[in-house]
């Protein structure tokens, strides 16, 4: 068994789960609630030093038994070994963990995919929005097994929406994590960025024709 | 096209303005000569269609022999459109909006699969043909197609420039959205998109 794992035990007890080895890689359940401590502990504790974050992805499975599951693939650039670390969702409908954007800042842009793609809610994220579906995009999460495949409207309604999207949408400089180099920007360029620009969501009534 | 139009009662609008007669016949020749062999193409290179509308570009396969070799990457100075590659919702509005901001003569080519049809991504995320978003001109088949598909699909849009004519007052009318902000009405959408092949097994919203 994987040292980690062991050491995980004697540290966490109950928070830590089963461990299981897949094709030469470990992986180990942890409790949902405890997920940023148990990862804060990998990460900054000496012997364990998981220091970088590969991956963070979420499972579901086709067993509708099976709870949706967050995937954090750790690293230890150290030590040179690998680690995943499972949490098994409670909530079917409404899957909430904690944010590790604390712990890396790489986390931001997995997560908002995780959140974009299976709706899994991340609390304490510092900007948890859509990151490749646009904006309005109203049809749900579209890596949920409960979603057909060719998305919930039909075709006819989907070309209506992207056509109706306004392509030159954008944030506001003050949403923006780059707001300290606003004024080495030429001052039209600041004009235009002042305010943000939206496409409007999608009128409810309408979807449903 | 138009040149087929002769001067009835039915029609008596085209007689009234110019009608196919000696000298605009003669003087479409020249137009339509001038307009084939010197298309400058917009590149929308979106996926592995590109590689091969870029290969069509280099030495090998020469565009330039059909006076193309100007990527026009202002819509503004191009007369043909190349989708080369899968087109996702997202970019819808953008396609869009680069073939309304080119000036007429314009032309669209659809290359490869995906833009004609959708191709294998019969998924939420993907326009099912870019003709449900912009006119089509040329449709070239493939996966992708090789150079030689897409020459061939630009010689077929040469001759259809050369069967053009002024006297056609349609030809250059621009064809904008309606008040839905569709190209096509909803149901011709969904009959275009329906799936078809492989993909009716895979769907399963149905």
């Amino acid at each position: 068994m994987h040292p980690s794992v062991a050491a995980l035990r004697s540290q966490f007890g109950d928070a830590v789960g089963q461990a299981h080895v897949s094709c030469g890689d470990t992986y180990v359940y942890v409790d949902p609630a405890k997920n940023l401590d148990i990862l804060r502990w990998l990460k900054e504790t000496a012997g364990q030093d998981y220091n970088y974050l590969v991956d963070v992805t979420a499972v579901e499975y086709r067993d509708v038994e099976r709870l949706l599951e967050v995937v954090y693939e750790l690293f230890s650039l150290k030590r040179n070994v690998p680690l995943r670390v499972k949490a098994v969702l409670e909530d079917r409908v409404n899957p909430e963990i904690d944010s590790i954007v604390p712990l890396w800042r790489s986390a931001d842009w997995l997560e908002r995919e995780v959140y974009d793609m299976f709706g899994v809610t991340f609390r304490g994220h510092p900007d948890l929005r859509r990151i490749l579906m646009w904006e309005t995009y109203a049809e749900g999460y579209p890596l949920r097994k409960d979603f057909p495949l060719r998305g919930r409207f039909s075709r006819s309604e989907q070309v209506r929406q992207a056509l109706n999207a306004n392509p030159e949408a954008h944030y506001s400089m003050e949403e923006l994590a780059i707001a300290e180099t606003n004024y080495d920007l030429p001052l039209d360029m600041r004009d235009r960025l002042r305010r943000g620009e939206r496409g409007t969501v999608p009128d409810p009534e309408e979807k449903s024709r | 096209m138009g040149l087929d139009r002769t001067a009835t009662a039915e029609n008596s609008d085209v007689v009234s303005s110019i009608s196919p007669n000696w000298l605009t016949t003669r003087l479409d020749l020249l137009v339509n000569w001038a307009r084939s062999n010197s298309l400058w193409p917009m590149p929308f290179g979106t996926a592995c269609c590109a590689i091969e509308f870029m290969a069509t570009a280099a030495s090998r396969f020469d565009l330039a022999r059909f006076g193309m070799e100007r990527m026009s990457f202002s819509p503004r100075q191009a007369d043909v459109l190349i989708c080369a590659g899968r087109l996702p919702f997202k970019l819808a509005p953008v396609i869009r909006r680069i073939y309304d901001q080119m000036p007429q003569p314009k032309w669209v080519i659809s290359m490869g699969a995906c833009a004609s049809t959708g191709g294998i991504f019969d998924n939420y995320a993907m326009v099912q043909g870019i003709d449900t978003i912009v006119p089509v001109d040329v449709y070239v088949p493939g996966c992708p197609p090789r150079p030689e598909g897409l020459l061939y699909g630009i010689l077929m849009l040469h001759k259809k420039i050369r069967g053009e004519t002024l006297a056609d007052k349609d030809l250059r009318v621009e064809q904008l959205l309606d008040e839905r902000g569709l190209r096509l009405p909803p149901e011709r959408i969904d009959e275009l998109s329906e799936p078809f092949g492989n993909s009716v097994h895979q769907t399963r919203s149905e």
